[in-house]
């Protein structure tokens, strides 16, 4: 009987440190790999800004809330922010259409190496991330507020009796389902639309798409507007869920372009599995065990050491030998491909 | 010289001209076909026609009216429809898909067209739901006319429909060109297989280093023992 109430008990604190935060950011990577294979696959070239456009999207939005908390509005349990997240969304779509009218499109019409490209998307990442601390400076900033928790450690403790708690975060919830949402209305727009459609098939044949009548400034128009929104939402959640920092969404860089290309770049559903595969990863590898073990085993059994694989300051190195894998035995990723 | 016709095009890529002053035509009902060695520039001067290629000299015109600087889409909305010799189906797509992305510039309803192109080609009613990706060579050339026909053209190019299929296949697909051609629609058609096309052609254009060797009726240019000779193999 003990045998059981240690499994469910180590099972329990798994999910509380491993899974609940593994769903919550892979759903963040998930979005933000989205961001980057959509504008891989139809423009062609590798999203270094993507990040920053992330944060510049979380910042109008925390704008937007400190301006309606600031009203007295709220948005009873749930964070503010959701309310304010449209106004991100408009503002990070119009950014994007702005750089993309009076930048991207120079390189486009000048016929630019994908490399081009690549180095354009840096300079805009140094342009966005100085316009980021300029307006909202480079300190940690919360904006979460509402109720704190879903699910509470002790309420979780009290109703089952086990000894360990398992909590879910309000923010943590908010981003599994915003993301659910977000990803059903993108694949229903690609797969359903007439719009969408031809922006499958511009991705998958640019020469025939322009045969067909398919207008490439259009499809690049809807390109853009759907990368903006995708950022500003994959910003905010990231942010409501870890505290704003500026200065991490460089550092997302990295996971995201891991997921995406593990997924196979250009490819939605390997994008959103590879946020899910990356996100994990990290946890698995920098998660201690020693308490899971000591579950599990007889109590003279348990290490002295934390049993953790990795230090959490080295979880930026998981997505790097994950992509240096993926790359090494299936460059093409999961999901082979290169369009929508 | 015809419905849709190309007068003494000069062009290329932006180095020498591929074409050198070749004049191609067509009328409607009309098979043409253009044959010729491989790098004559056939390809290129299908491109022009459809605005793919500016040209340096020469024009375009369609029913009398001159269409040289019109982009590719406009042509397409003026009724000309252009299947390329490479990469002429959205390969991850599904055949409907394809067909869809064929009428995209319709604002109609354009069920009943999807239904002429799924009787014309019956298997690719049976294959609606696959990708064209995973279709056989010919299977693939029907989905790729098939999406060219979706808009109605009233002039149908086509740059060597039959290339990689099997004579029965070949046969198949010439005898669906033709019944295309009775409906009226122009066709304008490189091929490799010369002796087989020129079989169907009313006009048969001999295209070499980008210009016209021999211009005729199709049954005269395969009655032409130079023709035979240096094209036909004998
Ligand atoms: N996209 C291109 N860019 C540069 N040169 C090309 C291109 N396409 C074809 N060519 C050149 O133009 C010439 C004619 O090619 P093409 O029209 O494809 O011949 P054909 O269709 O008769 O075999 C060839 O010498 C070929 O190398
Ligand atoms: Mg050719």
């Amino acid at each position: 009987m003990t045998a059981v109430t240690d499994i469910l008990n180590a099972l329990a604190l798994l999910s509380n440190f491993v899974l609940v935060p593994g769903l919550a950011y892979g759903s963040q990577l998930a979005l933000g790999a989205l961001g980057v294979t959509m504008v891989y696959a139809v423009l062609r070239f590798s999203n270094f800004a993507h990040g920053e456009t992330m944060s510049f999207g979380a910042m109008i939005t925390i704008l937007v809330t400190w301006w309606l908390q600031g009203k007295g509005v709220n948005f009873g349990p749930l964070p503010t922010a959701l309310l304010a997240l449209p106004i991100g969304i408009i503002g990070t779509v119009l950014m994007c259409l702005l750089f993309d009218r009076f930048i991207y499109r120079y390189y486009r019409r000048q016929k630019a190496a994908p490399v081009t490209y690549l180095i354009v998307s840096v300079g805009i990442l140094f342009i966005l991330s100085g316009v980021v601390r300029f307006v909202i400076g480079p300190q940690d900033r919360m904006f979460a507020d509402g109720e704190r928790f879903i699910l509470k450690a002790r309420a979780f403790k009290e109703m089952t009796g086990l000894d360990q708690g398992l909590a879910i975060k309000t923010s943590q919830g908010v981003t599994v389902v915003t993301a659910v949402i977000i990803v059903a209305l993108l694949f229903w727009f690609l797969n359903r639309t007439r719009t969408g459609k031809s922006m499958r098939a511009y991705s998958d044949n640019e020469d025939l798409a322009l045969l067909s009548g398919i207008s490439p400034a259009r499809v690049v128009a809807i390109t853009w507007i759907i990368t903006g929104a995708l950022a500003a939402v994959a910003g905010t959640l990231y942010g409501l869920d870890k505290g704003y920092k500026p200065f991490t969404y460089l550092g997302l860089v990295l996971p995201i372009f891991a997921s995406a290309i593990v997924g196979g770049v250009g490819n939605p559903l390997g994008a959103i599995a590879g946020g899910f595969v990356i996100a994990l990863s990290e946890l698995l590898l920098t998660f201690a065990y020693k308490r899971v073990i000591a579950y599990l085993t007889p109590g003279d059994w348990v290490p002295d050491g934390l049993v953790q694989l990795l230090a959490t300051d080295y979880k930026l190195a998981v997505s790097f030998v994950i992509l240096v894998i993926v790359l090494l035995v299936k460059p093409t990723g999961m999901f082979s491909g290169k369009t929508l | 010289m015809g419905f849709l016709s190309g007068e003494s095009m000069f062009g290329g890529y932006g180095g020498a001209d591929i074409l050198q002053g070749c004049s191609i035509g067509v009328n409607k009902g009309e098979i043409a076909v253009v044959v010729g060695p491989n790098g004559a520039g056939k390809s290129t001067a299908m491109k022009a026609m459809f605005g793919m290629l500016t040209l340096r000299e020469g024009s375009v015109e369609l029913d009398g009216r001159e269409i040289s600087d019109f982009p590719p889409q406009e042509r397409v909305t003026l009724g000309m429809g252009f299947v390329p010799q490479n990469a002429n189906v959205f390969t991850s797509m599904t055949v409907q898909e394809n067909l869809e992305m064929g009428a995209f510039i319709r604002r109609d309803d354009f069920s009943t067209t999807m239904e002429q192109v799924f009787s014309l080609f019956p298997v690719l009613a049976e294959k609606r739901t696959q990708a064209a990706g995973e279709l056989s060579g010919g299977q693939r050339q029907q989905v790729a006319v098939g999406r060219a026909l979706m808009t109605q053209p009233t002039v149908l190019m086509l740059d060597e429909p039959t290339a990689g299929v099997s004579p029965i296949v070949m046969d198949e697909l010439f005898d669906r060109v033709i019944e295309i051609a009775k409906t009226g629609i122009a066709i304008l058609m490189v091929e490799q297989n010369a002796r087989q096309a020129l079989e169907i052609a009313d006009r048969g254009f001999v295209l070499v280093q980008g210009q016209n060797r021999y211009t005729d009726t199709g049954a005269a240019l395969l009655a032409d023992p130079e023709v035979r000779k240096a094209f036909l193999g004998g």
